[in-house]
């Protein structure tokens, strides 16, 4: 493989909280080659978002990157200034934000936005600006686009916002692109036009992506690599074909079988008892024991990343495997 | 089998929101534009006693709305909505309370400074399905019922997680006994793995209760796996109508065609290229809905007569139906690019 655009080792961001340190990335590491796209997936609160903003450096005191490093076309960002940083984003990699209004700016017309993104980085005539503009928000689906640019973010509905924040994340052609959830809020129909259009972007220009998601058949139609995330870390990586069809690791394997997708229609869904063990106070060893069915003695102490095919996992009795692979 | 719920010929139309200067205008008697929604328009629909009906369509297209005119809690601008013969309105107010919702927003639909255990107490002590002495016993009952520890009645809404106040409301809902639940997007703000408790805890308990229900989804999955029967909505009107089988294996109308085509599948080989079908054209306004069939500037089987004529709900066959001039030719019809 090439070297990657992408490289992140050992990644950790906590919050230094009154309550305690929340380590709400503890230790994530992943490489992105050019043009491949990542799906990156977990419960609500496992670290997903908090990842994207410290690719970034977007994480806001009393947060911050305490380990690990992130190396973007070479270059290592976590030791960067944050007008070096500030140069980077956006151009050489942007994020679509979970929440869209977080992007737009409500006083200025979507015109005005697009066009400070692309000053922000490059020198282009008003003219020049405009067509820009207008192209990428017929891409993402915003009808009469020449016209919208005059509009302010209020007067369009969330999913048209939401595809405005897309198109703004387009508009340099960065090297990496981190989604957060970003077809969430859309309709099927226009979510599908999406997921087409950044598909074919990522084949086109090679545009790498970390796609954040709960729909893994979302993920599953657009990312040939997948990262499962509990608690702060990455439990299981592979190629996502292989990875939801055989999953190693438990909290995975229970992930796919609650989807009403496995079940018969009208059955009970398979369920994973239990909830998300606080960030605060996280049980000794495997985050996930208190709710495996697998779980044994061994699991009070931290099992390492197990290699194998490609494919990883962090897991001392993976599903699927009648003996644990030697370490 | 007989109605239990039927809602008929029920239309809802928003008034335009008029500016101030408008108001005057309008009041001095000017000639001010009117931009009302037709957000439900003529819906006709029964549910019958103890099934599941699913209801789907995109966003906008009047789900809610519907849902809440059938809840009794908004009034249709025309139409009728009864339970077992009895209407669910009277003078604009809610008649009954034969029928409750769930909605989306567990977070929301909570009072935050309110003991859980009070919020779910106050409807059935005011309408004397228990007494205020009794009240405590009667809630751990049904906190019980919907897997919820019955000493948490002490608790605030903030000390629960999204799954749990979700089940806090169904709890609620319940609490007053009703024969009808109505579910707005109950699983859509959840986790994967909580959406599934959610689901199982529906299941359950409206086969124990025997509850008739309509389940409001935009999650395709979620309303396969929990409908009887599944009504297809586009732009305030219903288009399809049948068993949820019938209607996810083979599609009448050719909205409901385009809507399943465009929900990805779960693919699990690495191989297969997967090809994202679109509906063509933008959703329409429903400030100016298309004539004729509302469907027809995004339908790739239109004909002049679908810009004129608007189709009504037909039978396909006892218990299916479709609004569509031409659902048989349209049927067989390959997906076109
Ligand atoms: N500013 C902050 N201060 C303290 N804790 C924080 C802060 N921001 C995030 N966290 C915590 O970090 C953890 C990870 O949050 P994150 O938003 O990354 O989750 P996520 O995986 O994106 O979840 P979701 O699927 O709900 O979006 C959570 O427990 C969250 O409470
Ligand atoms: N109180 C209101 N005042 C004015 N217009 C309204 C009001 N409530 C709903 N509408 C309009 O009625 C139409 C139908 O809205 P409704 O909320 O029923 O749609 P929905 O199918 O539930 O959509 P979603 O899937 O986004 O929840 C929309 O065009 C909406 O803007
Ligand atoms: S390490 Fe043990 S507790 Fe953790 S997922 Fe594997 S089997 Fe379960
Ligand atoms: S009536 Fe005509 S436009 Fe409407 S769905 Fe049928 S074929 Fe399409
Ligand atoms: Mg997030
Ligand atoms: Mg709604």
């Amino acid at each position: 493989m090439s070297d990657p655009v992408l490289s992140v080792k050992g990644l950790s961001t906590h919050f230094f909280t009154r309550a305690g340190v929340v380590k709400a990335v503890n230790g994530v590491s992943f490489d992105l080659a050019r043009g491949e796209i990542m799906g990156l997936v977990g419960e609500s609160g496992s670290g997903k978002t908090v990842t994207g903003f410290s690719l970034l450096g977007l994480v806001d005191a009393p947060g911050r990157i305490v380990e690990g490093s992130i190396k973007l076309n070479g270059v290592e960002l976590t030791t960067l200034s944050e007008a070096e940083l500030r140069k980077r984003r956006g151009h050489e990699i942007s994020m679509i934000f979970q929440d869209p209004i977080a992007t737009l700016n409500p006083m200025l017309t979507i015109g005005q936005q697009m066009k400070l993104a692309i000053d922000a980085h490059e020198r282009v005539s008003a003219a020049a600006a405009r067509s820009r503009a207008t192209e990428l928000l017929t891409q993402v689906g915003i009808p009469s686009a020449a016209a919208r640019l005059r509009a302010y973010p209020h007067e369009f509905s969330g999913g048209m916002r939401q595809r405005v924040a897309i198109a703004i994340a387009l508009l340099h052609r960065p090297s990496v692109i981190v989604a957060d959830e970003p077809t969430t809020a859309l309709d099927v129909s226009i979510q599908a036009q999406i997921l087409a259009k950044m598909r074919a972007l990522a084949r086109e220009t090679g545009t790498a992506m970390v796609w954040i998601s709960h729909d893994l058949a979302v993920v599953s139609s657009l990312a040939s690599k997948l990262a499962v995330m509990y608690a702060g870390r990455i439990v299981e990586e592979g190629p996502t074909a292989t990875l939801l069809r055989d999953p190693r690791h438990p909290y995975t394997a229970g992930l796919i079988a609650s989807l009403p997708a496995m079940a018969k229609p009208g059955a009970p869904l398979n369920q994973i008892a239990g909830s998300t063990p606080s960030l605060l106070s996280l049980p000794e060893g495997c985050p996930f024991s208190p709710r495996c069915t697998h779980a044994s003695g061994q699991c009070t102490t931290d099992a390492d990343m197990t290699q194998n095919g490609g494919r990883q996992w962090r897991c001392f009795h993976p599903v699927g495997q009648t003996a644990p692979e030697p370490a | 089998m007989s109605a239990f719920v039927q809602i008929t010929d029920v239309t809802r139309v928003f008034g335009p929101k008029l500016s101030l200067g408008e108001k005057i205008a309008a009041k001095l008697g000017g000639n001010v534009e009117t931009r009302s929604v037709r957000a439900v328009s003529g819906v006709t629909l029964s549910v019958r006693k103890g099934e599941t009906l699913g209801l789907v369509g995109e966003s906008g297209c009047g789900k809610s709305t519907l849902g809440r005119a059938i809840a009794g809690i908004l009034p249709p601008t025309s139409g009728t909505v009864t339970i077992d013969g009895a209407p669910v309105m009277a003078d604009g107010t809610k008649a009954t309370t034969r029928v409750q919702t769930v909605f989306q927003d567990p977070f929301a639909s909570l009072d935050p400074r309110m003991k859980v255990g009070h919020t779910v107490a106050e409807g059935p002590i005011a309408h004397g399905l228990t007494t205020r002495a009794d009240a405590r016993r009667y809630v751990a009952d049904w906190f019980d019922r919907v897997g919820l520890d019955p000493a948490w009645v002490e608790r605030h809404p903030h000390q629960f997680s999204g799954g749990q106040r979700q089940r806090i409301a169904i709890a609620r809902a319940l609490a007053m006994q009703p024969d009808v639940l109505i579910c707005d997007e109950p699983v859509a703000s959840l986790d994967v793995s909580i959406q599934a408790q959610i689901i199982n805890l529906f299941l359950e308990l409206t086969r124990d209760l025997a509850l008739t229900s309509v389940f409001i989804s935009h999650d395709l999955s979620v309303i396969q796996h929990v409908s009887d029967r599944v009504a297809v909505m586009y732009l305030g009107r219903i288009v399809e109508l049948g068993p949820v089988g019938e209607v996810f294996g083979n599609p009448a109308h050719p909205y409901t065609k385009a809507l399943f085509g465009s929900v990805p599948k779960l693919v699990l080989d690495a191989d297969e290229l997967v090809r994202f079908e679109t509906i063509e054209g933008e959703v329409p306004s429903p400030l100016s809905p298309p004539t004729g069939c509302n469907f027809h500037p995004r339908c790739p089987c239109a004909t002049t007569i679908c810009q004129t004529g608007r189709p009504s709900m037909e039978p396909i066959h006892d218990y299916r139906s479709v609004a569509c001039h031409h659902y048989k030719a349209c049927l067989g019809k390959e997906e076109h690019d």
